[in-house]
């Protein structure tokens, strides 16, 4: 490979990392993308994103054939799976989608560099012996799972969300330490699979961050499931077993020492920045307490022609935002007007009933003493939802009392994660309830639902 | 890729400019839409964006050349330029080959703007609140439900702003409207408003008429204690033409036409205060003496400020007498709701043709019918006039109904 020199390297093929790499590309710059695992997507399309949603979809199919077939007259008699031919179909949904990338590429002629790349000096960097010289650099290393001390993760019984998406037979109880996203989206994986799980969370309610009417739904309806949830409660460390681990947990607010035994210990606390061998050092870059890398609004480092977008600088930590900031770079540094509207990013728990929101919640909009008003619509009043078979949850949509802007929209259902886009295409054009409500949405349709609690703001509701 | 830079429009009738300035050099580095070259002309100066991001590589059009609308001023070419400082950031643009552009590169607006569309919501409250524009703060300058909320909740009317007022003038008398005055200005502005309004014109010879008073004058006064005018007649003309065309006397209701069996017209007094006009009930009950009388006590009134509200309300037909000032000929304004109203004029002198072919001086009128046309149309208002010309000409025919 010996020296080479482009306009752009990217560092880190992930979503954030590939797709930088392509608009750049697109744009007319010469374009190299180094990532150290091989095949590119990061940790989205390797261990993170598409292999949850694949084992979520035949998980999910395994539910409905064994729990819901009966209820519409069809009898599949003894159901069975086996796990080897789901878990390989998984590993071939992801090796389409990082062939795919590499196609990508291909296609847009952009260098793509196995090895780990090492930033030398402004402008420099290393890749093993290789030297390569960039004008501009961009950091899109992205996130690793954040380490839980006392409980070691081994990948074999306690795992990360990574040695979860690879178990090699359904465990008998698994404990998930996190009710946030991975924890609910695996948890329910394996528990549609025949696991007993149990869910320990620090905080007072499941998915934390979210709207806390949401929260407290999502927490009944998973319990209704038969997942366990034990809120506000600390695991203090984890002891290996032969065959099992034992976990000391406390409440959170500190008391009484209880234990927990789990076939397997799944960690899923949350996500930190990855930098590790990355250079910064060689370059002067100093990470925040939190280990991101801080940016300026053109997500320029504090060194000029070094910039860095996704997980690694932080905020919401989602594959769509590192895209949306990936492209907004690349034409930043084309000259162009780039930009990311962080108020219009829409975030989706995959489990089911799907949960979505973008915007505000209640809670952010009590607190910044905003006043707004609540319009609510439950998929129980949705025709399309009832002849589903498929009416947990709600549609909620929150607007600006004085003008109607659509501040927020928080769903629990049925094809959450699909139905908020139109709410999110609506805040980006900083439409009014209003404007949602006199927009035709086909019948029969999970949209409806949107449209009635859009409706609902203005306390006219036509089906409820 | 190299972009052409190019005189845009420059507007109405205006053809070419003078370049007034650059603000880059050849070598710079420009952001899509960023100023880069001020040109002037008679009317305005203009500012041209940079058509692409790149870098300048051309400056075609000097300081102080004219240049024609559509002209090449400059080029960008691709790359991201250094910087503004070295002129070796022209390395960049060379490092991708220029390709020729087919056709014209389009200059595109900074941000698109958008004002004139509007959202569902906000539509449908524009077209509500009769608002024809509102600022939009929404995506590139779209107009959103909160724009026209905030339009309507602030005071600023939206159709004119509002006046400065105007500086004292010491040449200026400043008086403030009676109450009378602006009364009379608004139903003025709301007939014309409503009504399609429009005047029709006959004159009429005066001989008969002078000659029945001429005849009847002392012995009328003695008889019935009131001057035998010229009000009596035309008021009993009236009525006659009225009774044969009714629509004259009719008033539009919605969707619906009111025809009146009864005459009260409406004698127009001017008085220093203001034109008002008493009406006289049941014209065609009166004798000629009683028109005169009631007439005369209305002007007694008038004069005094004592008319009431009563007297000036529910005529369904209007005379209005110019003449008695000097005018000849003018086309009065309909008293509101009515649909018809009757101009006197000066009689006047003029050389008129005979039947017979001679010519002879006469004493003349001009008479003119203002009617609205939604009521009234043209054959009946022209036919009303005529009718009253004849009954002035020949009073026989008001005694006869003919």
């Amino acid at each position: 490979m010996a020296d080479s020199s482009f306009d752009v390297v990217v560092i880190g093929a992930g979503p954030g990392g590939y797709v930088a790499a392509i608009r750049a590309a697109q744009l007319g710059f010469n374009t190299a993308c180094i990532d150290r695992r091989g095949p590119p997507g990061g940790t989205c399309l390797n261990v993170g994103c598409i292999p949850s949603k694949a084992l979520l979809q035949s998980s999910h199919h395994y539910e409905d054939a064994t729990k819901h077939f009966a209820d519409h007259g069809i009898s599949v008699g003894k159901v069975g799976f086996d796990l080897d031919k789901m878990l390989a179909r998984k590993q071939k949904v992801v090796n389409d989608n990082t062939k795919g990338v590499e196609f990508l590429f291909k296609k847009n002629k952009i260098t793509y560099i196995v090895g780990e790349a090492k930033i030398t000096a402004p402008g420099q960097l290393s890749v093993g012996s290789d030297k390569i010289s960039a004008k501009h650099i961009i950091i899109a290393t992205g996130s690793d799972v954040t380490p839980l001390p006392g409980v070691e993760i081994d990948e074999k019984q306690i795992v990360s969300s990574t040695g979860a998406l690879e178990l090699t037979k359904v465990p008998g109880h698994l404990v998930v330490i996190g009710a946030g996203v991975i924890g609910l989206e695996l948890g329910s994986v394996w528990h549609r699979l025949g696991a007993k799980v149990t869910v320990v969370e620090y905080l007072d309610r499941v998915l934390p961050t979210n709207d806390g009417e949401v929260s407290k739904q999502a927490q009944r309806i998973f319990e209704k499931q038969g997942l366990e949830f034990k809120l506000g409660t600390k695991v203090t460390g984890a002891k290996l077993g032969k065959k099992d681990v034992t976990l000391s947990l406390e409440p959170a607010a500190g008391g009484a020492a209880t234990e927990l035994v789990a076939d397997v210990v799944l960690v899923a606390i949350g996500r930190r920045p990855y930098t590790t061998n990355l250079g910064l050092e060689n370059v002067g870059i100093a990470v925040d307490k939190r280990g991101f890398i801080p940016v300026d609004a053109h997500f320029q480092t504090s060194v000029p022609g070094i910039y860095a977008i996704g997980d690694v600088i932080g905020g919401a930590m989602l594959a769509h935002k590192a895209e949306d900031e990936g492209v907004a770079l690349a034409e930043i540094l084309a000259g162009q007007h780039g930009h990311v509207n962080y108020n219009a990013i829409p975030g989706v728990v995959y489990t089911w009933p799907e949960v979505a929101a973008v915007g505000k919640s209640e809670e952010q909009l009590k607190a910044e003493g905003v006043a707004y008003k609540v319009g609510k619509f439950p998929f129980t009043a949705n025709s399309r939802a009832r002849a589903n078979g498929d009416t947990d949850g709600f549609v909620k949509i929150l607007a600006d009392a004085a003008t109607d802007e659509v501040l927020g929209c928080h769903i629990i259902g049925p094809s959450a994660g699909d139905l908020i886009g139109e709410v999110v295409l609506g805040m980006e054009f900083r439409a009014a309830a209003e404007d949602i409500a006199r927009t035709c949405h086909a019948h029969p349709g999970l949209a409806e639902a949107v449209k009635e609690a859009a409706l609902g703001v203005a306390g006219r509701a036509i089906h409820l | 890729m190299s972009t052409d830079i190019k005189v845009p429009t420059l507007g109405e009738s205006v053809t070419e400019a003078t370049v007034a300035k650059w603000f880059k050099q050849v070598g710079d580095s420009v952001a899509a839409d960023e100023p880069l070259v001020e040109l002037e002309t008679d009317k305005v100066t203009v500012e041209v964006p940079a058509p692409a991001a790149g870098v300048l590589s051309d400056i075609m059009a000097k300081v102080g050349d004219t240049v024609g609308v559509g002209a090449v001023l400059g080029a960008i070419g691709a790359g991201s330029g250094a910087p503004a400082k070295k002129p070796e950031a022209a390395a960049p643009a060379a490092t991708v080959p220029p390709k020729p552009v087919a056709g014209p590169a389009p200059i595109q607006p900074a941000a698109a703007n958008k004002g004139d569309i509007a959202s569902p919501a906000a539509a449908k409250l524009m077209a509500e609140s009769n608002l024809s524009s509102v600022a939009g703060t929404g995506k590139d300058g779209r107009v959103t439900k909160g724009d026209v909320l905030n339009t309507l909740a602030s005071p600023a009317p939206a159709p004119s702003a509002p006046r400065a007022p105007r500086a004292e003038d010491p040449r200026e008398e400043r008086v403030k409207m009676t109450r009378l005055r602006k009364r009379i200005a608004e139903r003025l502005k709301e007939a014309q408003n409503t009504a399609a309004m429009l005047t029709t014109f006959n004159e009429v010879d005066m001989t008969a008429l002078n000659a029945a008073r001429a005849q009847y004058k002392d012995g009328f006064e003695k008889k019935h204690g009131v001057k035998l005018g010229f009000m009596s007649f035309f008021v009993k003309a009236c009525v006659t033409a009225l009774k044969e065309w009714p629509a004259v006397n009719a008033e539009i209701d919605g969707d619906e036409l009111v025809y009146k069996n009864f005459y009260d017209i409406g004698v127009a007094v001017g008085t220093p205060n203001g034109l008002v006009v008493p009406v006289v009930r049941d014209c065609d009950t009166l004798s000629f003496a009683e028109v005169e009388k009631t007439i005369g006590n209305y002007g007694k009134k008038a004069r005094d400020g004592k008319l009431a509200i009563e007297d000036m309300t529910g005529g369904t037909f209007t005379i209005s007498n110019g003449g008695v000032y000097g005018s000849l000929m003018s086309t009065p304004i309909l008293n509101p709701p009515q649909s018809g109203i009757l101009g006197m004029h000066k009689t006047q002198m003029r050389p008129m043709v005979m039947p017979d072919g001679k010519i002879e001086a006469r004493p003349m009128m001009y008479l003119a019918l203002s009617y609205d046309h939604r009521v009234i149309d043209g054959r009946e208002a022209v036919s009303f006039l005529v009718r009253v010309k004849e009954c002035i000409e020949d009073p026989q025919r008001i005694l006869l109904d003919m």
